[in-house]
């Protein structure tokens, strides 16, 4: 059972629409790694040229905030959820 | 015996105590007893005519006895006896009227809520940032709750293209300024209400004299820099923060008190100009905002009336697609430029610019 990737609106074009798509791998890098082979491109929408996260978006493992635990190396398991958000400003 | 309630103002009577008990069939009875236990009691809560002072409310499991019964009130050994001074400088009478009793009657008949509470909601003083899509339910709601003071930032005017979400403005209103639409829509929900207009675009220059007349901020507004200047301005004034976004079909909210982290927290910076499209660019569900804005009237309640565990530490998202709820944790950062342990931001800042956005962009409410 792999991953599953919860992909925010914003980046919902960069994998062909997707709400929820599956990625596999051990860590989340890992994951976003797999989805990148398919849907090239997707990465460099999270991270920036150093390879870090862009620091308006957050990613969790489940409810934990990867700042928190290992960052871009955090573990995941089968059955994990990592969800992707970026800050939004809307609310007029 | 029956339980009676002190206010923190009488119980240099009490030695300190919050809840006595004392013997007593009616509330006569009960003053006289209390009287010769805690000397100095009567005079405290009876004017020389021998009925309450104006400036104290008595309640009878949560009930405030009437003018009527007075005194005669009868009383049973398992009551509970509040007495309430009046708040100082608080909004409105000080007891309720025979239309605010039936107003928010469905409202007091709730334990968590009570007269007590009620008070505590007429003598609160709420600021949303913005009258847009989050702002109008959220102060339609408060205002109806009885919130004694509404105050409304904004700078915009009504747009016929706001009126699918923005329950606060009406036809009629198009070209009139927000703050002043908001204010008829709100008194005319509830004349209760004090509402203020503030009817600047909110900045680095105002938002501390604006925000620090308030208790509590609900965040309607719809830009970044606003996000960055209001999350920063509460936590200087250590203001609790009632936070809610929204983007297509996607909401979140949560609740930052001071102490207990905060907008920077979570997002420590800003996309880049144009990486995140507004609601005017990518669209809004007309009905989202009602569901975010109405989350955020709850927690303001909540936080008022001291009441249920608050929205804090928890990002609460929205999927109205999938229709689902999920939630996601928020720590306080010790890193944090404005809220850690050795904040670098310690007065508010050109928002923006750190927003990297032109100088002539507007600022909005």
């Amino acid at each position: 059972m792999p991953v599953q990737v919860r992909v925010p609106p914003l980046l919902r074009e960069a994998v062909g629409g997707a709400r929820v798509i599956e990625g596999h791998g051990d860590t989340v890098d890992a994951v976003l790694w797999d989805i990148e082979r398919r849907h090239p491109g997707f990465r460099q929408r999270l991270l920036d040229e150093e390879g870090a996260l862009r620091r308006f978006v957050n990613v969790y493992v489940n409810d934990e905030d990867i700042r928190y635990l290992n960052k871009l190396a955090t573990p995941v398991r089968d059955g994990d959820t990592v969800s992707i958000l970026p800050s939004v400003a809307g609310g007029g | 015996m029956v339980a009676v309630y002190v206010p923190t103002s009488l119980r240099r009577l009490t030695n300190g105590q919050a809840k006595v008990e004392v013997d007593g069939d009616t509330l006569d009875m009960l003053i006289q007893n209390l009287e010769l236990k805690y000397p100095g009691f009567r005079q405290a809560l009876l004017d020389e005519g021998g009925g309450f002072h104006r400036f104290v409310n008595v309640y009878i499991n949560n009930r405030e006895v009437s003018d009527e019964v007075g005194m005669a009130t009868p009383i049973g050994k398992d009551d509970e006896v509040a007495f309430v001074p009046a708040i100082a400088g608080g909004a409105g009478p000080l007891r309720f009227t025979p239309e605010q009793v039936k107003r928010y009657q469905r409202q007091i008949i709730l334990p968590e809520v009570g007269p007590v509470g009620q008070r505590k909601l007429l003598a609160a003083k709420v600021l949303c940032v913005g009258a847009g899509g989050l702002g109008s339910p959220a102060a339609l709601y408060l205002a109806a709750a009885g919130v004694g003071t509404l105050g409304i930032v904004d700078f915009d005017t009504v747009d016929l293209s706001n009126l699918h979400r923005q329950l606060l403005h009406g036809h009629k209103d198009i070209g009139r300024l927000k703050t002043e639409s908001a204010r008829d829509t709100l008194r005319d929900r509830n004349p209760d209400v004090n509402v203020v207009l503030h009817n600047v675009p909110l900045t680095s220059e105002n938002a501390l004299e604006i925000i620090g007349q308030y208790d509590i901020v609900v965040n309607g507004s719809d830009n970044f820099p606003t996000r960055y200047l209001v999350n920063d301005a509460c936590v200087l004034l250590k203001k609790p923060l009632v936070d809610g976004g929204m983007f297509k079909f996607d909401g979140q909210a949560t609740v930052f008190l001071p102490g207990k982290g905060c907008y920077r927290c979570l997002f420590p910076a800003p996309p880049p100009p144009g990486a995140a499209p507004s609601c005017a660019e990518a669209g809004v569900l007309g009905a989202l905002p009602g569901v975010i804005g109405a989350i955020q009237a709850v927690e303001t309640m909540k936080l008022i009336l001291g009441i249920g565990e608050p929205l804090v530490n928890r990002l609460l998202l929205f999927d109205a697609l999938a229709m689902e709820f999920r939630e996601v944790k928020i720590r306080r950062d010790p890193e944090c430029p404005v809220c850690g342990d050795n904040p670098t931001i310690t007065q508010l800042i050109d928002y923006v610019e750190f927003c990297g956005l032109p100088r002539e962009s507007a600022l909005i409410g």
